[in-house]
């Protein structure tokens, strides 16, 4: 008892986090004004360069020199190793600015010296520190040639070992999804955009007040020492078939792979907001669409009434997968693929049933129909609000669950459905002990992997 | 409590936890010479409570109003009143001190003095909003000599106390109490779970030599240290059997339902030899259905089972309780069904450990026997000590009885 530290019953508070986007490099440094442009507040933007030239033109007031002693300003010509040690020689610098922070952004572009080789020399100072760390990184285009690639490749690899989930989206493939004629500097834009886009999100996922259902501790138990690599999109759609549209888009955002990164998954954490008139039908058509896209994925949802939001439906997702994804990434899809979002349930073709080298994962296959599935399951599941009629009102929204269960509802069978909760601790105080959540299952929190 | 079947001497005394898997109440009467005897047991699945606590009163006392239909039809009494089990992690527990000092050291130490040391030791920092559950006296130390039990007559200047106090929430310690009542039931007292599981399974030399209880419930575990005959410490964690079959239903991808099952049904608290070996399960209409890797099963459960217990052993470890600990550790709560449960407590406590039984009561083994049952039979014998305590004040009026043989108050 005397150890046991718990919070008030009634009114979980959340905790204030402490968050920090880093850009490092040319490309990083872009992506963060990008971001800054668009309003955030309470999260310190920090820009890392080997490159002072570079440097003095970003318009943000936090910005570090690396590695001065060793390059003199210069940059680190491309090569990663100066990158790397120009960190290194800063280290403590960057464990000063990570102490204490909860949850740490990288921005790089792989391919070039500094974030390629200073990034995940920043990544693993955060994750030292205790911070959850989130890098978002670019990969070159193919005209820079082989060994830009070469060195983006090796640099994603550092990153997914030092970083707690990478998100990693290719400026080739983002190139081939706008108009041909577009310039490769627009396309930077494009994908600066995507990116800026990514961590604006899943800030927002952590932090947006009221936003009671998913929080920091839901996003770790996704991420957290996975070292994987993970896919996020974030969309939005209004009018009657907001529900539907939505998901379509998500499906056709490239940082998704057309879908396929939802049928890879293993982790997605989906948050659904929405303006009052959002109804648990609603909410259940998303769901449904997107738990179609995946196989054995351990899915955590959230939903939140935001007043703001009016007509305008927002779902964000973050897609994690053990397995290493990179040949994919760098050979993959053809642009008529992932432009031609296929009805749900097609995607499904395209997915292999890899050697995944996270627990489970090999051994649970869905059954073959969902609605065995949701009849074998449906008397295990309690959920408030499934059982009742869906008004379109619905004050129910506000449930998440370590993975998804079925429910099946005889009267109304377009209901046969995905609801997901919190599990037998939706009702609960959480456990928590030195920070650490307890509710979180102890093999995830050691990172335990089983093969 | 009123019932023409029973001899005028013996007194009934019911023991009620509202647990997070099931309601348990114990009917025991008091026999003549003070020995408990559980005569009946009453059981309801428990709806209404998580991690120990009720958050559905509603389910709450359709549950318990079964489990005391039962257990008034099983011993054949009527129930008016129960002893009440709380835990919860809201709880909080502590050792005080209290002084008394005379004008000189040849004072005679009187009954006054006793009780000027007792609400001194009474006086600790708790917020506003807490209310002192139990304040367990451990022992008074007269000038300097600890281990008095009785210091009433003996000569000193300096008369200290030290007491074992568990607090709690007021309002979460009510939500169980408006349950109860709301079923025209009046709760004696209220009583730590934990504290209740210990006193049906001790006996006086496990005390004194030094032993540690652990309640390995469905929400909660609880635990409580006893040496040199009396209460040291306690604690509870909010982390117990729904955590493994949530971690299993996570890790394994399975309804929570199945995952309880194979929890039962292939569970264990060792890796064993399950390294390699594959479950297959069927579907409701008997097709094979799929496979779970039941090394993942185990190393799912051990990694859990073997965190609860480490935290509790961190816990005690920095109050330096280890060497005290002769007796071992007692296991009880539906966790001690689980196979290896007591190897594993002997690897993570690096002490013996045995899986107890309520060897402090008589009556139906299959309650004495029930390691789920341990709270509630448990709760029947500390109301057989309170009542003892409380007819010696009646005929002697002597306070200090109440400190009773078995280590509390
Ligand atoms: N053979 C077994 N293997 C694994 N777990 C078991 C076994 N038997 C019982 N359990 C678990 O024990 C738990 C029930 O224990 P118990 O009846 O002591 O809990 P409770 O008193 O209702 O809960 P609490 O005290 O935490 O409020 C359940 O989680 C159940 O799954
Ligand atoms: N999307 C995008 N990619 C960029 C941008 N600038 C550079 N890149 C890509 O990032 C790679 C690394 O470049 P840069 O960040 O300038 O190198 P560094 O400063 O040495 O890390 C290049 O090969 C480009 O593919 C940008 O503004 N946006
Ligand atoms: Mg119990
Ligand atoms: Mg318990």
């Amino acid at each position: 008892m005397t150890t046991t530290e718990t919070t008030p019953a009634s009114a979980p508070v959340r905790k204030q986090l402490t968050i920090k986007v880093f850009g490092v490099g040319g490309c990083g440094g872009n992506v963060v004004s990008q971001i800054h442009g668009t309003g955030f507040a309470d999260v310190q933007m920090i820009v890392l360069n080997t490159d002072s030239q570079a440097l003095a033109q970003i318009p943000l007031p936090d910005k570090i020199h690396l590695g001065l002693k060793l390059n003199g300003g210069l940059g680190a010509g491309g090569d990663p190793e100066r990158g790397r040690a120009a960190a290194e020689e800063d280290e403590a610098r960057l464990r000063g600015l990570c102490t204490g922070v909860d949850m740490v952004f990288i921005c790089a572009g792989l391919g070039g010296g500094t974030g390629t080789g200073a990034g995940p020399v920043l990544a693993r100072v955060a994750k030292e520190c205790g911070a959850l760390s989130l890098a978002f990184v670019t990969l070159p285009f193919d005209c820079e040639g082989p060994k830009r690639m070469r060195q983006a490749r090796q640099g994603l690899e550092e990153f997914k070992a030092a970083a707690d989930g990478v998100v990693c989206l290719p400026n080739q493939k983002v190139f081939k999804l706008i108009d041909e004629n577009t310039s490769v500097v627009e396309t930077f834009s494009t994908t600066n955009e995507l990116l800026a886009q990514g961590v604006r999100g899943i800030w927002q996922l952590v932090t947006r007040p009221g936003f009671i259902n998913l929080d920091f501790a839901d996003l770790c138990a996704v991420v957290r020492d996975r070292h994987s690599e993970s896919s996020f999109a974030t969309a939005e759609a209004t009018g009657p078939h907001r529900a539907k549209e939505v998901v379509e888009k998500l499906l056709a955002n490239p940082l998704l792979e057309g879908g396929a990164a939802l049928g890879e998954a293993d982790a997605l954490l989906v948050s659904l907001m929405g303006g009052p008139s959002l109804s648990m039908a609603e909410v259940n058509r998303v769901m449904e669409q997107i738990n179609r896209q995946t196989d054995n994925a351990h899915l955590i949802m959230g939903a939140a009434i935001e007043e703001q939001l009016g007509d305008r439906l927002t779902v964000t997702l973050v897609a994690s997968r053990q397995r290493s994804h990179t040949a994919d990434v760098l050979s993959d899809p053809e642009p008529e693929q992932l432009e031609s979002v296929a009805p749900p349930g097609m995607v499904s073709v395209s997915r292999g049933v890899a050697e995944i080298n996270q627990l489970g994962a090999a051994i649970a296959r869905k059954p073959v129909t969902r609605s065995t599935t949701a009849k074998r399951e449906a008397d295990s599941v309690s959920m408030a609000g499934s059982e009742t009629d869906v008004a379109p009102s619905a004050p129910m929204l506000s449930t998440r669950s370590w993975r998804s269960r079925k429910k099946a509802k005889a009267m109304h069978p377009e209901l046969q459905l995905e609801t997901v909760t919190k599990g037998p601790f939706e009702h609960s105080e959480p456990t928590l002990r030195n920070g650490v959540d307890l509710d979180v299952p102890t093999f995830v929190r050691r990172g335990m992997s089983m093969n | 409590m009123l019932n023409l079947l029973f001899p005028e001497k013996t007194t009934v005394i019911v023991g009620l936890e509202i647990g997070t898997a099931k309601v348990a109440a114990a009917v025991g009467e008091v026999t003549e010479s003070g020995g408990v005897n559980v005569i009946g047991i009453g059981q309801s699945a428990s709806r209404g409570v998580r991690k120990g606590e009720v958050v559905n009163a509603d389910l709450t006392a359709e549950d318990v109003r079964n489990a005391i239909v039962e257990a008034e039809r099983s011993a054949d009494v009527e129930i008016a009143s129960v002893y009440l089990s709380v835990t919860g992690g809201h709880l909080t527990s502590l050792n005080t001190h209290g002084v008394f000092t005379a004008a000189s050291d040849d004072h005679e130490i009187s009954q006054p003095d006793v009780n000027e040391v007792l609400a001194n030791a009474k006086v600790f920092n708790r917020p506003s909003e807490n209310t002192v559950l139990h304040a367990i006296r451990q022992h008074f130390t007269l000038n300097g000599q600890a281990g008095i039990a009785d210091p009433v007559g003996m000569l000193g200047g300096k008369l200290e106390l030290d007491m074992h106090v568990v607090h709690g929430v007021t309002t979460r310690l009510q939500n169980p109490v408006r349950v109860v009542k709301g079923l025209n039931l009046e709760v004696e007292e209220l009583v730590f779970s934990g504290l209740a599981s210990s006193l049906a399974l001790l006996d006086n030399e496990q005390k004194q030599m030094g032993v540690l209880v652990v309640d390995l419930g469905a929400g909660t575990t609880e635990y409580v240290v006893y040496a040199d005959g009396v209460i040291k410490h306690t604690g509870i964690l909010a982390v117990g059997g729904d955590h493994v079959t949530n971690d299993l239903s996570y890790g394994l991808r399975m309804a929570p339902a199945r995952a309880a099952m194979l929890k039962q049904e292939h569970g264990a608290a060792t890796i064993g030899g399950a390294a390699g070996q594959t479950l297959t399960l069927t579907s409701e209409n008997g097709f094979p259905d799929r496979r779970v890797n039941l090394e993942h099963l185990r190393r799912i459960m051990v990694a859990r089972l073997e965190e609860t217990m480490q935290l509790i052993d961190e816990d005690i470890g920095e109050q330096g309780f280890h060497d005290q600990l002769r007796a071992g550790v007692c296991l009880c709560g539906g966790g001690a069904r689980i196979p290896g449960i007591d190897k594993l407590a002997e690897e993570v406590f690096g002490l013996s450990a045995t899986l107890g039984r309520a060897n402090a009561v008589g009556g139906l083994r299959s309650a004495t026997d029930d390691p789920e049952l341990a709270t509630a039979v448990g709760l029947v014998k500390y109301g057989a000590i309170r009542q003892k305590g409380l007819r010696r004040i009646g005929l002697v009026g002597k306070l200090k009885h109440l400190a009773g043989s078995l280590g509390i108050f």
